[in-house]
This record gives structure tokens, C-alpha cells and sequence, in this order.
């Protein structure tokens, strides 16, 4: 049963990638990795994260995306242009990261002491989760809270058309 | 009924498998940064990265029984968070600056 | 302390159904056969539910409205989902010509998918939940987000400025809602300690002499549920929020270009998305499948009747949160679309917040 959803799922992840890659136009490739992130959650269920799962879903897939499909929406981006410079980086590109895969993969797999991964065991309880983010890990909790604040405040000012500013168009 | 697919039904998935499909997330990742020539491509690319690291962290965090991997996990997903709405700012500030978004025509600092 | 006595072996009456139909085939497909039974079912009640749904509303709005509802196909009306149905099945399916195909079909299909697994996690009576997830609530409202992003899909792939414009306004309004739904509901999972459904419900199913612990009947409690309730309205699109499919704005918003079983299947998973956010109201504030009387009412000693009686009290309940829907829909005038956000994120954010605070108070002073 595991086998069999993990390899669905995986092959969900890898196709939504390799999609992305293959795709033209950035909303084609916003919806592939769409797919790629709500493939990942139900990993995260199958490795006993539920907490993880959800939030991967709510934030990732649900606002995350959400932000770059308006953001395409607003510049209108169009399809890509394929220059002479995008055919030299996929020329060298993909062996390259094949060569990086094949090394990485390598000491995967000659690492011994990983186990196997079993359904519906070692499923974290939230209260565990939450229990370790408030006591032992508090300040950074609170320091990502005041991040998200700076973040805000940051893209409003940055996006904000300011008086008189000179733009391609004028 | 046939004993291989029974077996095959309640196999347990290796941590390694887990792990090779991280690696090839963060590849596919960095071969789309490179090749890619739109500036949100590359953007999602870089999602997609983090995302592979991601799914490391919570694989060891099962197998070690450490909490601590899924909260790291928690805070990869805020910081991404944070850092999509600046970068989507600063990309558009960019596009309303150049009036393109292909990759090839931002690599100069004179407009 | 729970005020019904319900023998144990009737609780697990689904789950001995399952055992009992999972014995027929080889151990190593046991699990899969009991979880597709149990989607099964959902899939052939709640549809029910929903066909029933559309009934009451367009007999509650035209009552309303001072005129009969439908009342031509059966009696009162009843067989005018069919009619419905058959009329959906039959009519042509137009796809435009410059659509995207492949995202104009999927979008109706992510929609509904995002809405049915909603209805796992939600316990209709005592242990009748297909899942007892740990972070059960959390997973809920992961599914009503993966729904926005349909409603995008759709907007997009129609090739039409009135789709798109009404699918980024009602994405623009969904996700905008959904964080005073979201706190709203903190403070049910503050006092109750715990995200899972059941467990909420558990801390319900207590009684001071005949008064029961639902949530509402506390001053938090009251708040959360009336922003809950305002939330939920603009999250499903429904009036007094509905400017996203308004006919006389945006022709029909982002479902503009689907017709015949496509926009059946964005009619069902719009009216899915409220009867799951009226059973979550329910669970979280109403008591879910508790009854109001404690011990005045004797029970029957048939035990089959004392399984059914918790799931007729919260199909009562949630039928009683859809009349509100109708009721504001048949009432309220539209919100113009800058009042909406205004309202969402200046009035009941900070509110929802206050109301975090105020519980936190409360907790800490008990």
C-alpha cells in the first residue's frame, strides 16, 4: 500500500516538475508546481506529518502560489523567447545536472543505516510539534513572526507606484 | 493469490527512496534556474528547490523521531513565504522599470 | 460525562461493516477496501445532501421573495433536483475555441475533489468519521484553500476578460477571508486543546444539569461563531459576498464559459463547500451530533435508533446554519467590492484577533 502510494505520488512530483521545466508560459508552470507541492503534502501524510501536510497545503499550494498566479496575471507575462543564450545553458545545463543527481545519488545510496520507512507508525502528534516550537524553539517562532511583518511591509514599498517615478513606458 | 504482489502490496518504502526523489526535486530545481528565461520561472524554480529540501527534512525527521526536522520544516515555509512576497515586489518593480520580464534583457544596470 | 448512553458495539457499526465486507478479499487489500467503502458512502450521501440543499434554498428564497419555489416536478417540488440532473446531463458541452483545454476540464474536477475530501474528516455521529486525523481542523481548511485555486483555474483557462476579472476578485476574496475564518476558529481549538473534530466534539458532549457546553452558549464562543459565520459566507461566495458570480456585474463570473455537467459540477461543489463549512460550524460551536436535552429525553432502547438519533441531531443542526445562508442571501443587498475587502481586513481581522486575546484572558483566569 505505501509502495504503491509513494510511487504515485512520487511520479506526481517528478512529472509536475519536469512540466515546469518543459512549459512556455508561466502560468502553465505555476499550475505544474501547484501539482508538485500538493504531491509533497501527501508524502509529508504518508512520512507521518499531518501538521506539515496541511500547513504545506494551506501556505504553499493555497497562498504562496496564489501570489505568483496574480503576479503573472498583473505583468501579463507572455510565453518565454528562446535565445541563443537559453540553448547554450540547456546544452550545458542538463548533463551538468545529471552529473550533480548521479554524484548525490551515489552517496545515497552507499549510505547504510537508513531505515525503512513504515505506514502509521512515528505519526507526530501536534501537541508534540507545538509543544518543542513553544518552549525550546520560542525565539526563533517569534523572530519568523517579525519577519513576516518586515516582509509585509517590504512589498508594499517596494510594489507601490511611487509620484512622478520614470518608468520604461514614459 | 499471486505472493509477489502480495508482498509488493506491503512493502515498506526505503528512506533512500524518499531521499533520491528530494535530490531529483533539488536538481530539476537547479536546472530550471539556469535554463529557464522568464523571471517567475526562475523564481518557481527556486520554490521548487526549497521544496525538495523540505521533503529531506521531514524523511530524517521520521526516521530520527526528532520533531525538531518537521519545526525546521515549519520555518522553511515561513522564510519562503516571506521571501516569494519581496522577491514577487521586487520583480515587479523590475517589470515596471525594463517593461520586459525575460531574463536576457535585465543583465544590465543601464536601462 | 456524557449525557447519552450509547452501548459500544453500535458506534462501531461502520466499522464492523467494514471488517465484515473486507473479509472477502486477501489480507494485503483489507485497508484499501475499508477506505473505499468509506468514500463510497460519502460520495453517495452527500450528494443527496446537496440535492436537498438546492431544494430548500430555492424554496426558502422564494418563500422569501413572497412566490411558491419550484412546486411543479413531484411533490412540493421535491424531484426538481432530478429534473435538475437529467436537464445537466443532456445539454451540449461547449468549450471555447481559444481555451486552454486541459485546465478548463481540470477545474471543475479540482473543485469537487477539494470539496468531497473535506467531508472526510468531519464526524457525522459518535466515532462516524472516515478519518480521526490528528490535525483534522488544520486539514480542513488545507482543502478549502486548494479550492480557491480552482476557481482561478477557471477564470484563466476561459480566454474571457469577465472570467478572469471575476476569478481574481472572488481568489482575491476567498483568501482574503479566509484568515478571520481561520482565527475564528483558534479560539474553538484554544479551549478545546486539540485540532482534531472528534476531540472538540468530546469537550461539547458535557452537561450542567441540563444546559450543554456548546461552545456558543459562551460569550468567546458567540463572537467566533458570528465571525465564523461572516467568513464562511464570503469564503463560499454566497450573498451577501457573491460579487464574484453576480449575473448582473460579471454575466456569471468565472464559470461563464462551462455549461451543461461542468457548471453541474461547479453548482455541486459550491454548494458542497457551504454544507462542509455548515458542519464544521456545527462541530465547532452547535455541539456537532450532541443532543440539546442531556437526559430529559428517555432513550429508545432500540440501539439502532440511538445510533441514528446523533446523526438526525446534526443533520437538524446543519440544516439550521443553511437556512441562515438562505435567509441572509434572501434579505441582504450585495457588498460592493471595496467595502468587502475593507470589511475583511480592517473590521474582522482585528476583531477575530481580539477575540484570540480575549479567550487567552479567559483561559488563563479559569
Amino acid at each position: 500500500m505505501h509502495l504503491i502510494l509513494f510511487l504515485v505520488f512520487a511520479a506526481f512530483c517528478l512529472a509536475g516538475a519536469v512540466n515546469l521545466l518543459l512549459q512556455s508560459h508561466p502560468i502553465s508552470s505555476a499550475l505544474s508546481l501547484v501539482v508538485v507541492m500538493t504531491s509533497l503534502a501527501v508524502l509529508y501524510l504518508l512520512l507521518g506529518a499531518e501538521f506539515l501536510a496541511a500547513a504545506q497545503v494551506i501556505v504553499y499550494a493555497g497562498a504562496i502560489m496564489v501570489l505568483f498566479t496574480f503576479v503573472v496575471m498583473l505583468l501579463n507575462a507572455g510565453r518565454e523567447e528562446r535565445t541563443l543564450g537559453s540553448r547554450a545553458y540547456a546544452i550545458v545545463g542538463f548533463p551538468a545536472i545529471v552529473a550533480i543527481l548521479a554524484v548525490i545519488a551515489t552517496i545515497i545510496l552507499h549510505t547504510h543505516g537508513f531505515g525503512a520507512v513504515a505506514l502509521r507508525q512515528g505519526i507526530t502528534s501536534t501537541q508534540d510539534l507545538s509543544r518543542v516550537l513553544f518552549t525550546s524553539l520560542l525565539l526563533p517562532f517569534e523572530v519568523t513572526s517579525v519577519l513576516i511583518l518586515i516582509a509585509i511591509l517590504g512589498a508594499v514599498a517596494l510594489a507601490r507606484r511611487g509620484d512622478g517615478e520614470r518608468t520604461a513606458g514614459n | 493469490m499471486n505472493p509477489a504482489y502480495s508482498n509488493l502490496l506491503q512493502h515498506d518504502v526505503p528512506l533512500s527512496w524518499y531521499l533520491l526523489l528530494s535530490a531529483a526535486l533539488f536538481s530539476l530545481g537547479v536546472v530550471g534556474f539556469l535554463i529557464k528565461r522568464n523571471l517567475i520561472t526562475v523564481f518557481m524554480s527556486i520554490e521548487l528547490m526549497l521544496n525538495g529540501v523540505n521533503l529531506s527534512f521531514v524523511a530524517f525527521a521520521h526516521q530520527w523521531h526528532a520533531v525538531k526536522g518537521q519545526i525546521f520544516v515549519f520555518f522553511v515555509m515561513m522564510v519562503a513565504a516571506a521571501e516569494a512576497a519581496v522577491g514577487l515586489a521586487i520583480i515587479i518593480a523590475v517589470f515596471r522599470a525594463r517593461a520586459t520580464l525575460a531574463v536576457d534583457r535585465i543583465d544590465l544596470m543601464k536601462l | 460525562m456524557s449525557g447519552m448512553n450509547v452501548p459500544a458495539t453500535i458506534d462501531q457499526i461502520f466499522i464492523l461493516f467494514t471488517h465484515w465486507a473486507a473479509s472477502f478479499f486477501p489480507p494485503a487489500f483489507r485497508p484499501l477496501i475499508g477506505v473505499l467503502l468509506g468514500v463510497a458512502g460519502i460520495i453517495s450521501v452527500f450528494p443527496a445532501l446537496f440535492a436537498l440543499t438546492v431544494l430548500f434554498e430555492r424554496k426558502g428564497l422564494g418563500r422569501i421573495q413572497n412566490r411558491y419555489g419550484p412546486n411543479r416536478v413531484g411533490p412540493f417540488g421535491l424531484f426538481q433536483p432530478i429534473a435538475d440532473g437529467v436537464k445537466a446531463l443532456i445539454k451540449e458541452d461547449i468549450v471555447p475555441f481559444s481555451a486552454d483545454a486541459v485546465v478548463h476540464f481540470l477545474a471543475p474536477i479540482v473543485f469537487l475533489t477539494a470539496v468531497f475530501m473535506g467531508y472526510a474528516v468531519l464526524p457525522v455521529g459518535r466515532n462516524m468519521e472516515l478519518v480521526n486525523l490528528d490535525a483534522g481542523l488544520l486539514f480542513f481548511f488545507a482543502m478549502s484553500a486548494t479550492s480557491e485555486l480552482s476557481v482561478f483555474m477557471a477564470g484563466w483557462s476561459s480566454r474571457n476578460k469577465f472570467s478572469l476579472l471575476g476569478a481574481m476578485r472572488a481568489v482575491a476574496q476567498m483568501i482574503s477571508y479566509e484568515v478571520p475564518l481561520l482565527l475564528s476558529s483558534v479560539a474553538v481549538v484554544m479551549i478545546a486543546g486539540s485540532l482534531s473534530l472528534p476531540k472538540i466534539i468530546a469537550q461539547q458532549n458535557q452537561y450542567t444539569g441540563q444546559f450543554p457546553h456548546w461552545y456558543i452558549f459562551t460569550p468567546w464562543g458567540l463572537a467566533a461563531a458570528f465571525m465564523y459565520a461572516i467568513a464562511a459566507t464570503a469564503e463560499t461566495n454566497r450573498s451577501p459576498f457573491d460579487l464574484p458570480e453576480a449575473e448582473s456585474e460579471l454575466t456569471a463570473g468565472y464559470h461563464t464559459e462551462y455549461s451543461s455537467m461542468k457548471f453541474a459540477m461547479f453548482f455541486m461543489s459550491e454548494y458542497g463547500n457551504m454544507i462542509t463549512v455548515g458542519c464544521v460550524a456545527t462541530l465547532m460551536f452547535l455541539g456537532g451530533w450532541t443532543s440539546p436535552f442531556g437526559n430529559l429525553i428517555p432513550l429508545p432502547n432500540n440501539i439502532v435508533l440511538q445510533a441514528l438519533i446523533p446523526i438526525f441531531w446534526f443533520v437538524l443542526k446543519v440544516f439550521s446554519f443553511l437556512f441562515l445562508y438562505v435567509w441572509v442571501r434572501g434579505t441582504l443587498p450585495r457588498f460592493r467590492y471595496d467595502q468587502l475587502m475593507n470589511f475583511g481586513w480592517r473590521y474582522l481581522m482585528p476583531l477575530a484577533i481580539l477575540n484570540i486575546v480575549g479567550t487567552s484572558f479567559w483561559l488563563a483566569y479559569r
